[in-house]
């Protein structure tokens, strides 16, 4: 790094494009080299769930007898979640070697195969082929894994490759070199432009044209203006956010430097929640390299251009994802929207001009501006352009993040990147957008991902949590859910959003609670209900103050839109067909199949099964909450769900 | 609250003299992070050093879910209740618990040794359903697995006293 510094003051200001190419050649020197033997261990949250603290344990202590020289490295995640944890090894000369599933036990005899140059075949994953480096004979390259091999990686293309501590190794696969070109030789206006150009959207759910925010801040006069990266990634099922920060975090410092240049910005915010602990260190950690390295701080580059991004950490509220409430809370108020206009980009935190945007959108801007906004462009589809990363979770086989052009289909995510549900279940219904977005069923998973058709079928983008659940799911339980989350998170500034959210949550409780429950006019009630949810949820959209609001009844709408028959089940016959809402299902033991074991009875909370050893037992049903407690405990599949 | 946890939440009630409201949040946090929850009179304390009235100090902490107002177990077990998780069966997971340590979500046993807190989503999505227990990951969980975990903490409180 001293090295650049000293070319920094030789070459002076004369030739800025190749003082910055020379900046970053030197930022790139402190990489790692090939002619050492390199361990790299997935730590990302998911990673380090899935036992990678052990694995990571395991390598230091089998280096340690054996007494091997070898660099151990902690990455994030590459995505392939199911695989976790996965432990990569890069032997001199030759190329990286991926291995899955190696937790602590399995870490002694795939290392020892792999220093001996051999292949542990049943943990492999794949080789990260490149140029000049040996192949492994009989290993695929990782890019023609299923998981891989519809993917388009730009955004994610270095999570789980690099070392996410390391400014060297980001400056090595080209970092920075953006942000470099960006302040030494473009204007502010020129970058807004290109951003404009390419197309980009906003990846945190609105889809607004980030050039476009970026240049109504650019030219809104105003001493201090102040750029926000949302990284309060709150819907249930998305974890986007997380893995780009934990994986690639100088990814995101560069975007937001850029932005912050674009916009005129000095001060930058990153507010990201606090469940996200790791997050936050490696976010941390990168932000204070940067600093240490001169690309933030004080004239960086010596162009002038000034920067200092700050950490703030959510407290855990949902709405605080909508641009103005986040702005209330980085000013340490209760995190309600405000009424827009006046739009951010005009006035906005401390009244000042503020632009904030999602950690992928600013993910994406490194790449915009050293590949060009044309190469931009050529990606994705009419109206949506670039990538899209998804986090598929939920009913399916390989679970895990994906990336893939705007305009793939959603039957190409779920079916042959995901690998389809397992178990033999019958695929049901994906949802996408979180709690905003909608359920999307099998006969229209031919759907093309871009903004606007996903609106076509009743969902949005959202951030881009999809969440794949197979014929056990219960619809009218998931829209119970999902108003459950929105009636608890709701700010409670507006009527519409704060009571409509109650009672239609009350409506679609009162669907799913079984007769055992009602009593007097309850079910009286319940059909009244029934009769006002559409309108209900008409009012609330039309009439709530923030996009939260506005989406809340999204679940319900696109639940009822594609499965009615589903809540005509449980209205008119009183029965759940996916056998989920407990309060419709009625036990009762098969008197053949029971032995008499007891177990059912002493696991039962409610005190409803009647029997003694070695006897058949016996549900009372006017006692029996419907909890299931007996069915998982029956070792002779005596309980009978119906 | 012993001794050397007083004095470090007074070095941070001294340590926001002269800030703006912009720093109530992460003061507040810093407090949680010191006590495990957060105590009336440290409130009070605050409200004189900020020149912000308790009950707006209280209106902020309310609204986030983060804040919590009485004393957390030894272990905190964290539930997510997220689309993914929900989907593999949560619900079940988190009566199971509640059902084993008998109580409710956002209680603590009376032993003091566990609470139970239920979060929106951890963000480990893939790995649902996900318990947190202490800060330690448990992936897919079942019911059936609520007792050995839990068991697994208490010999773990047990042979720490014996130390």
């Amino acid at each position: 790094m001293r090295r650049s510094s000293d070319s920094n003051s030789s070459v002076g200001h004369s030739d800025p494009k190749r003082r910055c190419a020379e900046f970053v050649a030197g930022l790139a020197a402190d990489a790692l080299a090939d002619e050492t033997t390199v361990i790299y261990v997935g730590a990302g949250t998911c990673g380090l769930g899935a036992g990678a603290g052990k694995t990571l344990k395991a390598v230091r202590r089998f280096l340690d007898v054996e007494s091997l020289e070898a660099k151990v490295v902690e990455v994030g995640c590459i995505g392939l979640c199911t695989a976790e944890p996965i432990m990569d090894v890069k032997l001199p000369g030759k190329a990286r070697l991926s291995l899955a599933g190696v937790t602590q036990e399995k870490v002694e005899g795939a290392l020892k195969a792999v220093l001996r140059s051999e292949v542990p075949s049943e943990l492999v994953l794949g080789q990260h082929v490149s140029d000049g480096l040996e192949r492994w004979s009989g290993v695929p390259g990782i890019e023609e894994h299923p998981f891989f091999a519809r993917q388009n990686r730009n955004v994610l293309v270095n999570c789980g490759l690099i070392d996410p501590s390391s400014i060297s190794e980001y400056a090595a696969r080209g970092g920075y070199t953006a942000l470099a070109e960006a302040i030494c030789t473009q204007r502010p206006e020129d970058v807004c432009q290109a951003i404009e150009r390419s197309g980009l959207r906003g990846r945190g759910g609105g889809g607004f044209p980030t050039g476009k925010k970026w240049r109504f801040a650019m030219e809104t006069p105003a001493g201090g203006k102040f750029l926000i990266c949302n990284a309060d990634e709150g819907d249930p099922g998305a974890f986007m956010d997380r893995a780009v920060i934990e994986g690639d975090p100088h990814r995101l410092v560069e975007g937001m430097a850029i932005a912050a240049y674009a916009i005129g910005a000095t001060k930058a915010y990153v507010y990201i929640r606090a469940e996200y602990p790791l997050a936050i260190r490696r976010l941390t950690d990168a932000i204070a390299q940067a600093h240490s390295a001169g690309l933030l701080g004080e004239d960086v580059l010596g162009t002038g251009f000034e920067l200092e991004i700050t950490m703030k950490q959510g407290a855990g509220a949902f709405v605080c994802g909508e641009e103005t409430a986040l702005i209330n809370s980085i000013e340490g108020k209760r995190g309600m929207p405000r009424p827009r206009p006046p739009f951010p980009a005009v006035s906005g935190l401390f009244g000042k001009p503020t632009v904030i945007n999602n950690v992928e959108t600013l993910a994406n801007v490194p790449g915009i501006i050293a590949k060009g906004p044309e190469w931009f462009r050529e990606i994705g589809t009419e109206t949506s352009k670039g990538t899209k990363v998804f986090a598929l979770s939920g009913q399916v086989q390989r679970t895990g993040l994906v990336e893939v052009e705007m305009g793939a289909t959603l039957r190409e995510i779920v079916m042959d990147i995901g690998g389809g549900t397992g178990e033999g279940m019958a695929f049901k219904a994906v949802q996408i957008g979180g709690p905003s977005g909608g359920c999307i069923p099998e006969g229209h998973l031919d759907v093309r991902v871009d903004y606007e058709s996903l609106k076509d079928v009743g969902a949005m983008m959202g951030s881009g949590g999809l969440v794949v659940m197979d014929e056990r799911t219960c619809m009218v339980d998931v829209a119970k859910f999902f108003m459950e989350f929105i009636q608890r998170e709701s700010c409670g500034k507006c009527i519409p959003c704060r009571e409509g959210t109650k009672q239609m949550l009350a409506i679609l409780k009162s669907i799913t609670r079984g007769r055992r429950e009602e009593a007097g006019t309850d079910a009286l009630l319940r059909f009244q209900g029934i009769m006002q949810l559409e309108k209900l949820a008409d009012v609330i959209r039309d009439t709530s103050l923030c996009g939260l609001g506005k989406s809340a009844p999204n679940p319900v709408l696109s639940t009822l839109r594609w499965f009615r028959e589903e809540y005509e089940a449980h209205v008119y016959e009183r029965r759940c067909p996916a056998k989920a809402c407990t309060g419709l299902l009625n036990y009762r033991i098969d008197p053949d199949k029971c032995k008499g074991c007891t177990l059912c009875a002493k696991a039962c909370p409610a005190g409803a099964i009647m029997g003694t050893a070695r006897s058949r037992h016996y549900i009372i049903p006017d006692k029996c909450t419907g909890c299931g407690a007996c069915l998982q405990t029956c070792k002779f599949g005596a309980v009978i769900v119906d | 609250m012993n001794a050397q946890t007083v004095g470090e939440v007074e070095r941070i009630i001294q340590g926001c003299e002269g800030k703006g409201r912009d720093s109530l949040i992460p003061v507040l946090q810093e407090i949680q992070d010191v006590c495990g929850y957060l105590p009336k009179e440290i409130i009070f304390k605050l409200s004189r050093q900020l020149r912000i009235p308790s009950s707006k100090i209280y209106g902020v902490a309310t609204f986030y879910n983060q804040f919590r107002f009485d004393a957390p177990g030894r272990f905190e077990i964290q539930v997510c209740r997220g689309t993914a998780c929900h989907v593999k069966g949560s619900a079940k997971v988190l009566d199971a618990i509640c059902r084993e340590l008998k109580i409710k979500p956002g209680q603590t046993t009376r032993d003091g040794m566990f609470n139970v807190v239920v979060v929106a989503c951890i963000g480990a999505c893939s790995l649902s359903p996900v318990i947190t227990v202490d800060g330690e990951f448990h992936a897919g969980v079942g019911v059936e697995d609520i007792k050995t975990i839990l068991d697994s903490y208490r010999e773990k409180a047990e042979s720490d006293e014996a130390k």
